[in-house]
């Protein structure tokens, strides 16, 4: 037992690795990637047998995480909640299989949308699996569910999501650390027949995972997560709150006359008995919870239908962005608390831009006197720091979507009849899903020109190193089918600036498919800081 | 005395925002508070608007952001960005900032402006942060300066403070330390209740 000063994300990697953990993988993606790189400080400082490693994306992340489940030692799978879109086809079939290993996927939600381009809340990912899911409130319950998460894997035979969020994931608290437990390897597995994901199996291990239903929400009921509190002197309305929703509601209790029957919610799928027993003792309801409004929502099948819920879905509580102490307080019924004074209405906004020297800002100069002749040129822009492009005084960006969309928007662009079609692209987001989309331009020698800025790391999210290193990019780019008199390689520097805009220039105007890679090392990378665990 | 303390922490990305907090964390749990410090990361910390949440306790803490009206202290690196944050403050909350302007957008506003509308606040303070980490030895420690004068707030202990700063700048070697802890001694002198030009 000792106590400790960790991040959420810390708690929840502190968590796994007393578990018992055998090897973590992930991709990093704000709010989650302080858990992997964690995991990975803590095993060069102890000398620990972990491994935790980086992988190419979400997906190979998460199917070597079920490998490891397979021969039998358990596995951590890290990323951010649009991740689990791309890892979303292993996700949804891991489900149907016999996990034998512990596998927790760790996944973290931005709601307000801090780092991200939407707020899609991942418990409809597990409700979709069908599997079960934690939601921590705070430090010591990331630390506590971890630990728990790995131990119903194994019981049940099935992934488990581990559901944080930004508030959670970068506050700092402390939490009490128990015994570490050892690895254990349980061997692996033997039954093939659950194992392989073939139409005629999985409707067999479809219908035991369904059977399982029952015992997920039994294992809900129980669990000490999940909290039920009565106050039958008052009736006029109950609280359900939900992962760190509870926070804001506790933090007003305080100032309310009275105290309303509660059901705190950490533990999924819904313990549909605790709802109920709620409703019984009250005359409505209100539910907090961080997210999109979905317990809220599946309230309609639980209670009774004419007693009156409020919340997201009747504009009670904010119905997008994060809750707060203060739009709970409102939706309580407290009248806001006393201030100093007001904001400044009239203070210019400060939006993030990027650093001073930046290569990337030398590679949209040379983009935008290219293109400044042509009035209907497209430039496609991709996520990662080079996403700033899109700000004055670049504004080098008109269409940017997903990781790697950049490549495959421009190729259909350009065969919708566009001209002067460019794709905007990062080294680390290239490798990650930009070689697939570059397959498709090359297999058509599409009218395209994809610039890859290649600053030699994983720049936005805290300088991982990429998968690859820079000279390997460019024979990737030749594999693809790229003809190899249309691969450019340029040195961005202001002193280059005339001469990279000539060649960038020419590619443009070339009718077919060229690549032109940008190269000079985020200027951060020599300077890399790196936190020492305490 | 007070057992709890809630302080905005604000400035701009790479102003040393979360070094504060740390120093703050580690010394305050040296004196047995508990904590919560909440922070962002990613994007925002590219040259934006940076804000943390800092709330130390001797008792449970349930939030992890600051209500508005709540806060004790705001502190902050820049004067534009702490203007920003006014309704954090209790009605007798107090408001600290840095003197010099980061100019990184085009349309910074007046700066006797901002300063004026500091000035004007129930309870506020403008500190020369840069010229004290100068006198310090080094331009880098503002943070530290700013670290000192919050410490004049608050009832954690002065030692508990130095031996934080030591162990965040420990691996920098000797004249760094020095020079922050200097830094700090200045700041905290700045901020004394008898340091002139108080509107307390």
């Amino acid at each position: 037992m000792s106590e400790i000063l960790v991040l959420g994300d810390e708690a929840l990697a502190l968590g796994a690795i007393d578990a018992g953990l055998a090897i973590a993988y992930g991709y990093p993606g704000t709010p989650s990637t302080e858990i992997l790189e964690y995991i990975q400080r803590y095993t060069k400082k102890n000398e620990s047998e972990i491994i935790a490693r980086w992988c190419t994306n979400e997906k190979t992340a998460y199917e070597g995480a079920v490998g490891v489940s397979y021969a039998g030692k358990k596995s951590l799978v890290t990323m951010k909640h649009v991740g689990l879109n791309v890892a979303a086809d292993a996700f949804m079939n891991s489900a149907l299989i016999e996990i034998n290993g512990g596998l927790v996927l760790a996944v973290a939600d931005d709601p307000g949308m801090h780092s991200s381009q939407n707020e899609q809340d991942s418990r409809y990912f597990a409700d979709f699996a069908r599997i079960m899911c934690f939601e921590p409130r705070n430090h010591q319950e990331a630390y506590d569910m971890t630990i728990e998460a790995f131990q119903v894997s194994e019981l049940f035979h099935i992934p488990v999501m581990l559901k944080i969020v930004t508030r959670l994931s970068h506050s700092r608290s402390v939490i009490t650390r128990k015994e570490s437990l050892p690895i254990t390897d349980l061997g692996t597995a033997q039954d093939k027949l659950k194992w392989m994901s073939l139409p005629a199996l999985s409707r067999e291990n479809w219908k035991v995972l369904l059977k399982q239903q029952t015992e997920f929400e039994k294992y809900s009921v129980d669990s000490g997560f999940n909290k039920l509190t009565i106050n039958k002197a008052y009736k006029k309305i109950g609280v359900i709150t939900t992962g760190i929703g509870s926070n804001y509601y506790l933090e007003n209790l305080e100032d309310m006359t009275h105290k309303p029957s509660h059901l705190h919610l950490g533990v999924y799928p819904v313990p549909v008995e605790l709802v109920k027993k709620l409703a019984e003792n009250v005359d409505s309801l209100i539910v907090i919870e961080e997210g999109y409004p979905f317990v809220e929502k599946m309230l309609n099948g639980i209670i009774n239908e004419a007693m009156p819920v409020h919340g997201k879905l009747d504009g009670t509580l904010p119905a997008y962005g994060e809750l707060d102490p203060d739009n709970v307080r409102t939706a309580i019924g407290l009248d806001p608390r006393e201030t100093q004074g007001s904001n400044s209405s009239d203070l210019p906004g400060r939006p993030p831009q990027l650093c001073a020297g930046c290569p990337h800002t030398d590679s949209f100069h040379a983009l935008n006197v290219a293109l400044e002749n042509y009035d209907s040129s497209i430039v496609t822009g991709d996520i990662g720091c080079y996403a700033l492009g899109a700000l004055p005084p670049h504004s080098a960006l008109d269409a940017l979507l997903c990781m790697g969309a950049s490549i495959g928007m421009a190729r259909g662009a350009s065969e919708a009849g566009r001209k002067q079609v460019v794709a905007n692209i990062g080294d680390g987001t290239f490798l990650h899903s930009g070689v697939t989309p570059l397959i498709d331009a090359a297999s058509t020698n599409t009218n395209m020109t994809l610039i890859i800025m290649d600053n030699s790391t994983t720049a936005m999210t805290g300088m991982q190193d990429t998968i690859m290193t820079s000279p390997m990019i460019k024979n990737i780019v030749l594999a693809c089918g790229v003809n190899p008199e249309h691969l450019k390689e340029l040195k961005v520097l202001p002193k280059n600036h005339d001469e990279n805009t000539r060649i960038i220039k020419e590619e443009i105007d070339y009718e077919g498919l060229s690549v032109i890679i940008t190269l000079r090392e985020c200027i951060h990378v020599v300077g890399k800081i790196r936190g020492e665990i305490k | 005395m007070a057992d709890k303390y809630d302080i905005i922490l604000s400035g701009v990305g790479g102003q040393g925002v979360l070094s504060v907090a740390a120093v703050i964390s580690i010394a305050a749990m040296k004196d047995g508070y508990t904590l919560r410090q909440s922070e962002v990361h990613g994007m925002s910390q590219r040259g934006g608007a940076v804000l943390a949440h800092m709330r130390i306790s001797k008792t449970t803490i349930a939030s992890d952001l600051i209500p508005k009206g709540s806060a004790d202290v705001v502190l902050s690196m820049e004067p534009m960005e702490s203007l920003r944050y006014v309704d954090f403050l209790k009605p007798v909350g107090r408001l600290i900032s840095a003197a010099a302007p980061y100019e990184n957008i085009p349309n910074y506003p007046d700066l006797d402006g901002i300063h004026e509308k500091i000035n004007n606040l129930k309870s506020s303070r403008i500190i020369d942060a840069k010229a004290l980490a100068k006198e310090a030895g080094t331009m880098k420690a503002v943070n530290m300066v700013m670290v000192g004068a919050l410490s004049a707030e608050l009832d954690i202990r002065k030692e508990s403070i130095i031996e934080a700063v030591q162990e965040k700048f420990g691996s920098k070697g000797e004249k760094i330390i020095k020079a922050n802890l200097a830094a700090f001694e200045l700041g905290r002198k700045s901020n004394s209740k008898k340091a002139d030009g108080d509107n307390k």
